[in-house]
């Protein structure tokens, strides 16, 4: 029971998965490749909780309260941001690709030309 | 390889990866039962050592502060991608008037951009304090832009974001991260070392060099965002234009 | 481990899901940013304030709107 968090993060990252392999356009592709991804920010997340404890943020709480680990937190959230730019730039491949080849459809573009 | 095969294939070894992966997080510590020294240290000193008592920040920017620069020079060149893919030398005049027809949703929309940015620059402002920072400020902001590109006329949005100056703020807010690093430096101490007045926990001037590199990564991060905005809104707009 | 955790894994659980089996490309940028909402409440609940804050601002804006963008520059291609 105390390891559903981790079983989750499995849970997505194997779902994602699924749908890159499965996947009949690249718009859904870059999207399930995303998903994949976010299994890795529950992993971090899961791995720094602390029972009873509260935000690591001591703006309005005394000092010394137990609190989670900063650390992953520092790790997910940069990563949260820089994601989003990098599935950006796929969906620009995946737009010239579209303007070459006139398909978006992974299947029909198993052969290289030129 | 055919679909069938291939998704029978990966049938076969997406269990055996999920048996693998299950068995290895099954040799984590419990949910709840944290026991690395590194994050319960931190607790301890960080408002002590850097004056910020948001302990998250200090850590993107200043126990960790390294590992930040290499994630901002991936947005950098992944912004760098985006551009040279999408950006070509267009035609000005095969640009529609791209126009939202209402003046309810334009006033609306107005009114939200202008209260995005003010929410966008608190949140930058008070990285260090409370929950927030350049990271996620720098998103707010670029989301103003885009509300004034959705709340009104393609135009408007292009004037508003020139884009020169969105390449010369996001190199600043790229280089300027790095050189204050070399300030660090010629000050005596480490790379990226925090400098600066301390000032008093919980004031919006504390932390030193962490309010700074907050900055910094917040201007690269919002022109960043508003620069692929336009690039994917550009290419839109003259697709549209050449009746596609 | 509180109830309201697993209810929120539960959710994120589900979305995930659905956003990997969807295939109607209008209904898959809402489905995304539905499943950046189940996040932002699983990090809340994890005690990641700026986390949460985080995943709100990029699964609510950025990523939608060039999902759309490029959904729309798919049609009309």
């Amino acid at each position: 029971m105390s390891y559903l968090p981790y079983a989750l993060a499995v849970w997505i990252f194997v779902v994602g998965l699924y749908g890159v392999v499965t996947s009949r356009n690249f718009v859904h592709l870059v999207v399930c490749l995303t998903l994949t991804q976010s299994s890795t920010y529950v992993l971090l997340l899961a791995i720094g909780y602390v029972n009873r404890a509260t935000a690591p943020v001591y703006a309005d709480v005394p000092q010394g309260t137990k609190a989670v680990d900063p650390v992953v937190q520092a790790l997910t959230l940069t990563d949260i941001v820089v994601s989003v730019t990098v599935a950006a730039l796929l969906l620009a491949l995946a737009i010239q690709v579209q303007k070459r080849n006139g398909t978006l459809d992974p299947d029909a573009l198993t052969e290289m030309s030129g | 390889m055919t679909r069938q095969l291939r998704i029978g294939l990966f049938a076969v070894s997406a269990s055996g990866l999920a048996a693998l992966l299950l068995w290895a997080v099954a040799g984590l510590p419990d949910f709840g039962h944290y026991r690395q020294r590194y994050g319960l240290l931190l607790q301890q000193v960080a408002v002590g050592e850097r004056h910020a008592t948001n302990v998250v920040t200090a850590v993107v920017f200043d126990y960790r502060g390294f590992d930040t620069l290499g994630e901002e020079l991936i947005l950098f060149a992944s912004v760098i991608g985006v551009a040279l893919l999408l950006r070509e030398v267009r035609d000005e005049a095969a640009r529609l008037r791209d126009r939202m027809r209402s003046d309810a949703v334009g006033l609306i929309g107005i009114g939200f951009a202008a209260g995005l940015l003010v929410l966008g620059l608190y949140v930058i402002a008070h990285g260090p304090i409370t929950p927030g920072g350049g990271f996620q400020g720098g998103v707010v902001v670029a989301a103003a832009f885009a509300i004034a590109y959705l709340a009104g006329d393609y135009r408007a949005y292009r004037r508003l974001t020139p884009q020169p100056a969105l390449d010369f703020v996001e190199g600043v807010g790229a280089g300027g991260y790095a050189v204050v690093g070399i300030v660090s430096m010629l000050l005596g101490s480490a790379y990226l070392y925090n400098f600066g007045p301390l000032g008093e926990p919980g004031t919006l001037a504390s932390a030193g060099s962490i309010s700074i590199l907050n900055i910094a990564v917040a201007l690269e991060v919002s022109a960043a965002f508003v620069l692929l905005f336009t690039e994917f809104l550009e290419e839109l707009s003259v697709m549209r234009a050449q009746g596609r | 481990m509180i109830p309201l955790q697993a209810a929120a894994m539960a959710l994120v659980a589900v979305f995930a899901l659905a956003v990997a089996l969807t295939r109607d490309l209008v209904r898959l940028a809402m489905l995304s940013s539905l499943y950046a909402l189940t996040l932002v409440v699983l990090f809340l609940v994890f005690q990641a304030p700026d986390v949460a804050l985080s995943e709100l601002v990029v699964g609510g804006v950025a990523f939608p709107l060039v999902i759309v963008v490029a959904i729309v520059m798919q049609r009309g291609g």
